[in-house]
């Protein structure tokens, strides 16, 4: 049993303690936009922001994240319009099959909190998501159009 | 999902046999182009063909039986059927006819299955006819209401204009009466330097769903009160499922059933899926590995090494000449052995299938590549006639190939069998994904190369030996024992043609088949064979001490094709100047999937051993273009994936197994060691070749011609963490 704050709801799920974020929210919560890909942290597909901060949610098991406040892809738009970096993937045409995108997206837009105008190397260190469909020329460009919007 | 969502047709059901529809091939093809009697769409909006359905509002649907797994063709096909039909571009939306229907309707939408890059190939002269017929009886139907001749009548942009009149009226507002129309007999096709929709770098139509998170793919399938399962197929191929324990786990908790899945595997279902792979990992159970146990990765390349020895029996797949001869009484002789492994697709989104079965009828959910293969595989592993079955297609998490096999569908299925009334969705986890791949071939190649006394190459001996992907997939397709697919890339002719012209040349096969499955990988046979010949080619103009490109020109002047595009990427990269200071080129091509392609990279080495890719230039000539901007993207992404193989990839065997379980032993590129690659298109017309493919083929000689021009070592062995090489 735990409680989660999911894009500002508090919420009850009935859950063992230690059931990864990412499943919480996917099978639990109900919100499948937050993707599974590996289970042990490498992917980054099932990326979402805990207090800010971008965190591979299959590696963070519900009692950690309790009380925290969690964004998901569902929540990083506000008041019914795209997040700069949602818009910026639009622009670009960024997604081939998108799977691996809402976890690229959560990195993206955490690394622009904190870097709103990264280089080429602040972006090379900080997003590690795999994408096996090879988005990376776009996604690079985006991040770009983003951090000028 | 609604706009995936077709009407129950009121048709009559055509049973097939399991076999035909698998194949998707001994039906033929029987479209129809309209006709008197209104088909319509779920909201009563009518079909003016199987192709193409308008809604009064001028909405424009268009149907596209291929899968969209990323590769745009879903865009790419909707372009060319709206540029034919003239409508509104800002109107369309798509929408998957399902294989159920398609069956129940003579196959109306024809070949649903998406690989061999043939998603716009092969399907680009009939979804244009489908547009061109329901434009013309569109524009007829507006004919008939003013009492005009059809031929002074133009349609654009979803508008029909009476020249003479001025009159004009929309597609919503015809679209009744044209659907009653006979489709007319004579279809006219626009020659695409007319084209003002196909052609050109539009954005893609899936793109907002999928930065939302609102996109649903196979493995986000919610159904009223559906269970989860988790699966374990017997690690060893070949093996069984012995016994297990299921006391152990009962009490664990969501969980409501541990099945057996046809003589190999095991699943669990619970609640969650998180529930059911957790008490899979608790449940114990015992394998009966059989014989494949004793295999390795050492044990199969022995095999394959055997399989070079010229005494062994092989396939020959291309010969001129006699290079065997040619080579024994040469001036000067260059022999080389080269090997590639097993490699694993790794879909971003692991395996799935969501199944419910009743005694009446079984529905599936997931992403397929081949709606008919799946299809197929529900109607054999349910047991039901193909009117009581169905297949709903979803968004692919990528395919590479993968999915156009159908092992998941079917272990879906066999698991609601057993639990009817339920709907029970299976998720494999990304352990079982790599444990159960349809693997990349393995295979290794001698090759040998013959120079007369002034060092012109008279002879090519190229020895393949390793797995056959059609012996195990589709043995209906070996030509007497042959698989022809093996010499992709060093064809005589065809679409997958080798493009040098060698006076003595000899390419055969030594056919040799481990236990563990293969599969189409994203690029296929070409993979390897390019690396074989593109990398010896280097090697062999080294020998007599030629400029790489040089050597290969003089080789090309038969193969204009091949030679242009080897002529862009060598013109873009700057073959011939100076590179800057440390950075070092390498150059290859190839033809695959109907498509002449090149590529060249600059990279950069050091201490032998860390690779910096600095630039990559791709070049492809695949007749015409769709669209740039998504031919550009599946250019840039073929060499990820070739990439990542190249670095490091490899599915290596142990007491029958896959040693690798997930992305820390199967790594795959980041964004830090990917350039922008630089695309060159030079589509020449006259032919339609593929792009989701060919160009990964040239994405590792490219790169390992490079690395030797920079450390004159020469790697003829996949992966390169093997020898500790990484990216920089």
């Amino acid at each position: 049993m735990a409680n989660l704050t999911i894009n500002g709801k508090t919420i009850n799920v009935d859950v063992e303690d230690d059931t990864p974020l990412l499943w919480a929210i996917r099978e639990n919560v109900g919100l499948t936009g937050t993707k599974y890909g590996c289970g042990i942290a490498q992917c980054g597909a099932c990326t979402v922001h805990v207090d800010g901060v971008a965190m591979r949610s299959c590696g963070v098991t519900v009692s950690e994240a309790a009380g925290k406040q969690i964004t998901t892809i569902e929540g990083l738009a506000s008041n019914g319009a795209l997040h700069k970096v949602q818009q910026a993937w639009v622009a670009n045409d960024v997604p081939q099959c998108g799977y691996c995108q809402s976890g690229m997206i959560m990195a993206v837009a955490a690394l622009l909190k904190e870097k709103p105008k990264p280089t080429d190397q602040d972006i090379d260190e900080a997003i590690t998501n795999i994408c096996r469909c090879g988005t990376f020329q776009q996604v690079r460009e985006a991040i770009h159009a983003a951090a000028s919007a | 999902m609604n706009q995936h969502v077709m009407p129950k047709l009121n048709r009559r059901a055509f049973v097939i046999g399991t076999a035909a529809a698998g194949a998707g091939l001994s039906l033929g093809l029987d479209l129809p182009f309209g006709g008197p009697t209104v088909v319509r769409a779920a909201d009563g909006s009518p079909e003016v063909n199987a192709w193409v359905v308008i809604r009064p509002d001028d909405t424009v649907v268009i149907r596209i039986a291929r899968s969209e797994m990323g590769q745009g063709t879903l865009t790419g096909l909707a372009q060319l059927v709206a540029e034919e039909l003239e409508c509104d571009w800002s109107k369309v939306v798509t929408e998957y006819p399902t294989p159920g229907q398609s069956v129940a309707r003579k196959r109306a939408w024809g070949d649903f299955s998406t690989g061999g890059s043939r998603g716009i190939r092969s399907s680009q002269d009939y979804v244009r006819k489908g547009g061109a017929t329901a434009r013309m009886m569109l524009v007829q139907a507006a004919a008939n209401e003013w009492k005009v001749p059809a031929s002074e009548c133009t349609a654009s942009n979803s508008v029909i204009t009476h020249t003479p009149s001025g009159k004009t009226t929309t597609y919503g507002k015809v679209v009744e009466a044209a659907a009653k129309l006979e489709p007319p007999a004579d279809v006219k096709l626009k020659d695409p330097k007319d084209w003002k929709i196909a052609g050109k770098g539009l954005k893609r139509l899936d793109t907002v769903d999928k930065t939302t998170g609102a996109m649903i793919y196979g493995a986000d399938v919610k159904l009223p009160g559906m269970l989860n399962a988790a699966i374990k197929d017997c690690p060893v191929f070949g093996g069984k499922l012995k016994s297990y324990d299921e006391a152990k786990i009962t009490g664990m908790k969501g969980v409501k059933n541990v099945v057996k899945v046809g003589d190999s595997a095991v699943a669990v279902v619970a609640d969650t899926w998180w529930h059911a792979k957790t008490a899979l990992e608790a449940l114990p159970i015992e394998w009966d590995e059989g014989e494949n146990a004793k295999v390795s990765s050492e044990s199969i390349a022995k095999w394959l090494a055997e399989g070079l020895d010229n005494a062994q029996p092989a396939y020959i797949g291309n010969q001129n000449g006699d290079a065997k001869a040619a080579i024994a009484s040469a001036a000067k002789k260059v022999e080389a052995v080269y090997n590639y492994p097993y490699q694993n697709h790794v879909t971003m989104e692991p395996l799935n299938a969501t199944a419910l079965y009743t005694a009446d009828k079984c529905e599936v959910w997931c992403g397929t590549q081949n709606g008919e293969a799946a299809f197929a595989a529900t109607l054999e592993a349910s047991g039901l006639p193909a009117e009581k079955c169905e297949v709903h297609k979803l968004m692919l998490g990528g395919g590479f190939g993968r999915r156009g096999m159908t092992d998941y569908v079917r272990q879906a299925v066999l698991i609601a069998k057993q639990m009817p009334g339920t709907p029970v969705k299976l998720l494999w986890s990304r352990e079982e994904d790599m444990a159960h791949g349809k693997y990349h071939p393995v295979t290794q190649c001698k090759l040998t190369g013959a120079f007369d006394a002034d060092n012109n190459l008279t002879a090519l001996h190229v020895r393949l030996s390793g797995q056959s992907i059609l012996f195990s997939v589709r043995p209906a397709a070996l030509e007497n024992g042959k698989d022809p697919a093996a010499f992709q890339g060093l064809n005589a002719t065809g679409e997958a043609a080798i493009g040098y012209s060698v006076p003595n040349l000899l390419v055969e096969h030594s056919m040799r088949n481990p236990h563990v499955p293969p599969g189409f990988w994203r690029g296929v046979n070409v993979n390897h064979n390019a690396i074989y010949l593109e990398c010896f080619m280097d090697e062999l103009a080294n020998a007599v001490g030629q400029d790489p490109l040089e050597f290969r020109r003089k080789l090309m002047s038969k193969h204009p094709k091949h030679l242009a595009v080897l002529n862009a990427v060598a013109d873009k990269i700057g073959w011939g100047k100076p590179a800057p200071q440390g950075i070092h080129r390498g150059i290859a091509q190839v033809m695959g999937y109907g498509s002449y392609v090149a590529g060249a990279a600059e990279i950069s080495v050091t201490d032998g051993s860390k690779i910096k890719v600095h630039r990559i230039v791709a070049s492809t000539d695949p007749g015409y273009v769709v669209n740039p901007a998504q031919v550009e993207r599946q250019i840039a992404g073929s060499f990820v994936y070739g990439l990542s193989a190249l670095f490091y990839g490899g599915c290596t065997v142990k007491d029958g197994k896959i040693e690798q379980t997930n992305f820390d032993t199967y790594d795959s590129m980041r964004i830090a060691a990917m350039p922008k690659v630089e695309c060159v298109m030079v589509p020449s017309g006259g032919f339609w070749g593929g792009v989701g493919e060919p160009t990964i083929g040239v994405a590792a000689p490219a790169v390992l011609n490079a690395y030797y021009a920079a450390t004159g070592k020469r790697i003829r062995s996949v992966p390169l963490k093997d020898q500790n090489i990484t990216f920089a």
